[in-house]
């Protein structure tokens, strides 16, 4: 069975806490908060104003540039302010809040269960539907999807990628799309495989869902959906990275920044996405709700929710049966690259695949002791790193040094810190010198 | 009961593997060998293991706590690990008094000078080691203990490697693999006992402590060198040499626990095969041509040297810089 080739782990998945509940509807939230920058790119620009009337699915927010997205209003009522909010890490944001009144949805959007097979759409076309709906990558990493279908000059796709890995511990909001929302997503990859030209597409799962493995198989052959396959990969973090997922699929590796996937020929879109881009494109709807595991140890009812954005987190939280009566942490996403949250009244967005809670005595981080020099970093890092030694020089301010030993190569999975048997905060200061790294070169070109 | 609500960055769970733990594995790795040298050479082991020990972790306490003035390493088990390694580097009939000083040089010189666990160049047990075998050259090299067990033969008072260096391949044809396998030798406390050492090396490599490479590079290394070397002298000796020179003297114990200390091998595996072969070849050059009979602990030591260079020089291959497959 496939996999990557460096590094990588193997956290207990911790999937079964949520993984047998099929996907439930969430009741409409009273007020939905938006914030106008819920992908990687500029904000949208807000198009409407305190006490405008909206409706469900209406634009409310519009791409500033080509990389950015347009969001939408995901209830229907009127608006109740455009200001900075604080989002779940408590920073603020310009967000646009809703109080909601029914639920009366643009006339334009299909809402019919049916399958909506055929589409007549040209490349071009499908592209333009994608970005109107405001499609971002809803794996984590938000990137705006119309981007990453425009091919650049000069590049060509030769195979499209769809990524039902879903890595990280504890999440199975993508596993329950494949398992309910399969169809929809068979689709979605024909209307991708059009979109950026290529006649071979790959979904890429993990071996620890082998039912979704087995239905996918099934409504393939069963739809006669041609060109697509399903690959089971061999269980290992973070094999749902872009990168490590091309290298696990097709042997190739993507060379390092600025090169980008498409140089090797490849397309990645997650697996929640490609239900997002049959929605938009088949039944005009925009992205405006998505699956979000609410899951950990000591969550009473683990579930998946079908959730519209703008939902404050608490109340997921509360529909799973509340917090934990100890020490938590509740995390926007999973346990590697989820980030911890300080505000439960912030709002659901698009790249939000779960809420997990950790809790006892896992919540608070042990304390760490001197390097060993075990070497275990260096052999976890997929990126072929050397992560304790980065780190140090993060530590110490050394940013050449850093910038020489590739920091901004790295992609932030967490391996480094999850293997050091000091406990030492690796990535905490890999990240920061990554970042002034990536500051120094952007300033470097900008005085070219 | 109000709940503290924790941040911080990202990863939120951590692996099972700690400091304490690896250390622990070591000393789990190293009991068949403790049992077996007890076995053949009486008590005395056992007491002088105890005190080798108990000194290192007194000396590291004292100086974190006097000295340093930081935080109460002992707790992470390794002074255990250098007390017991340096144990193992000792004849049987030493007298307390030096095992206390070689404790005192491993931990105080050898670890502590450098700022602790992980900071050192050299390994510590084999710093300690070193200076007692220049310090106390016979006291080290007196092997004239009576065995527990054994036939007298097999404890003439001379190590393996010093029978060969004096007698020549002589040595080799008197010496019964089947007994070196078992331990039934002379020679340093830890260092016989050959199947107990590599049962131990197999556990710590299914415990992921230590990977094969530098173990198999040491040994290879040794055991092409000995066949070479066995290739002039002709007849059975292309395999039996290397089997003698791998299964005498301190070269398993060398090869699978001193030689993988942490802090004083490479980070990667291609260094790690670099410096094993370096031990494996310092160490049979040190056995044919070079005064002292056993060159493991000066191999490992002059390649522990080279680490800072070796890893500088021997770093991972980054992705993507291998396009195709």
């Amino acid at each position: 069975m496939k996999t990557f080739p460096i590094g990588g782990i193997h956290p207990s998945d911790n999937k079964q806490w949520s993984k047998a509940k099929a996907i439930e509807v969430l009741d409409l939230p009273d007020q939905v908060t938006i914030p106008l920058a819920q992908h990687i790119g500029a904000p949208a620009t807000a198009k409407v104003a305190k006490g405008d009337k909206v409706l469900t699915g209406q634009l409310i927010g519009e791409a500033s540039s080509f990389m950015s997205a347009n969001i939408h209003s995901p209830i229907s009522g009127t608006v109740a302010s455009v200001d900075m909010l604080p989002n779940g890490q408590g920073l603020r944001q310009q967000m646009i809040t809703i109080k909601r009144e029914g639920d009366e949805w643009v006339d334009t959007i299909d809402r019919s269960e049916e399958l909506k097979r055929e589409c007549g759409l040209s490349s071009k076309e499908i592209i333009a539907k994608i970005k109107d709906a405001g499609v971002v990558g809803m794996g984590g990493a938000t990137f705006p999807t119309h981007v990453k279908l425009s091919i650049p000059d000069g590049c060509k796709a030769e195979i499209l990628i769809i990524n039902g890995v879903e890595c990280e511990p504890y999440l199975t909001s993508d596993y329950r799309t494949m398992l309910e929302l399969g169809e929809r997503m068979l689709v979605g990859v024909e209307i991708l495989m059009k979109a950026v030209g290529v006649d071979r597409a790959v979904i890429g799962v993990e071996n620890n869902k082998p039912d979704a493995i087995a239905h996918l198989r099934e409504l393939i052959a069963k739809g006669g959906y041609r060109g697509i396959e399903v690959m089971p990969l061999q269980l290992r973090y973070p094999q749902g990275g872009e990168k490590q997922l091309i290298a696990a699929v097709t042997g190739r590796q993507v060379p390092p920044p600025p090169a980008l996937p498409i140089h090797v020929g490849a397309v990645v879109c997650n697996a929640s996405t490609t239900v997002a881009v049959y929605e938009a494109v088949q039944k005009n709807k925009p992205l405006i709700e998505r699956v979000v595991t609410v899951t950990g140890k000591q969550i009473a009812e683990p579930r998946n929710l079908l959730t519209r954005m703008g939902t404050p987190v608490e109340k997921l939280i509360e529909r799973a049966g509340g917090l934990p009566d100890t020490d938590v942490k509740v995390l926007n996403g999973g346990p590697m690259m989820g980030r911890a949250m300080v505000n439960l009244s912030s709002p659901v967005t698009k790249g939000c695949s779960g809420l997990t809670v950790i809790s006892g005595d896992e919540a608070s981080r042990g304390e760490a002791s001197a390097c060993i020099k075990c070497g275990k970093c260096v052999s976890a890092c997929p990126m072929g790193l050397e992560p304790y030694l980065i780190s140090k020089m993060s530590r110490k301010k050394l940013w050449d040094a850093a910038e020489d030993h590739n920091v901004t190569d790295c992609i932030e999975c967490g391996c480094c810190s999850y293997s050091c048997p000091a406990n030492i905060p690796l990535l905490d200061y890999i990240r920061l010198g990554k970042q002034t790294v990536m500051g120094i070169i952007r300033a470097r070109a900008a005085k070219k | 009961m109000a709940n503290k609500f924790f941040v911080s960055p990202s990863p939120h769970v951590h692996g099972d593997t700690t400091t304490r733990g690896i250390m622990a594995d070591v000393i789990l790795a190293l009991i068949p060998a403790l049992v077996v040298s007890t076995w053949v050479f009486g008590f005395n082991v056992l007491l002088i293991t105890a005190v080798s020990i108990l000194s290192c972790v007194v000396f590291e306490y004292a100086i974190q706590r006097f000295m340093l003035r930081g935080r109460n390493t002992v707790g992470d088990l390794s002074a255990v690990v250098t007390g017991l390694l340096l144990a193992f580097n000792l004849p049987a009939g030493i007298d307390w008094w030096i095992v206390v000083i070689g404790a005192f040089v491993a931990i105080a010189i050898g670890k502590m000078t450098f700022g602790g666990l992980g900071k050192n160049p050299f390994n510590p047990a084999l710093t300690g080691r070193i200076f007692l075998l220049i310090a106390y050259p016979v006291q080290m090299t007196d092997f004239s203990v009576v065995p527990a067990h054994g036939s007298v033969d097999a404890f003439s008072g001379a190590t393996m490697l010093t029978q060969i260096k004096e007698s020549g391949m002589a040595a080799v044809d008197n010496a019964d693999f089947m007994q070196m396998l078992g331990g039934v030798m002379n020679g340093s406390m830890g260092e016989i006992g050959a199947l107990a050492l590599i049962l131990g090396g197999l556990y710590l490599l299914w415990r992921k402590v230590i990977s094969w490479h530098i173990p198999v590079a040491v040994l290879a290394t040794m055991a092409v060198f000995a066949a070479c070397m066995g290739l002039g002298e002709g007849g059975s000796l292309v395999y039996e040499l290397p089997l003698f020179h791998i299964l005498a003297g301190g070269a398993l114990l060398g090869a699978i626990y001193m030689a993988t200390d942490y802090s004083t091998s490479p980070m990667t595996h291609r260094g790690m095969l670099i410096y094993g072969v370096g031990v494996g070849a310092l160490t049979m050059i040190i056995r044919l041509w070079g005064a002292y009979p056993e060159g493991m602990s000066f191999a490992i030591f002059i390649m522990n040297a080279t680490v800072p260079l070796i890893n500088k020089y021997c770093r991972p291959v980054r992705f993507g810089v291998k396009h195709v497959k």
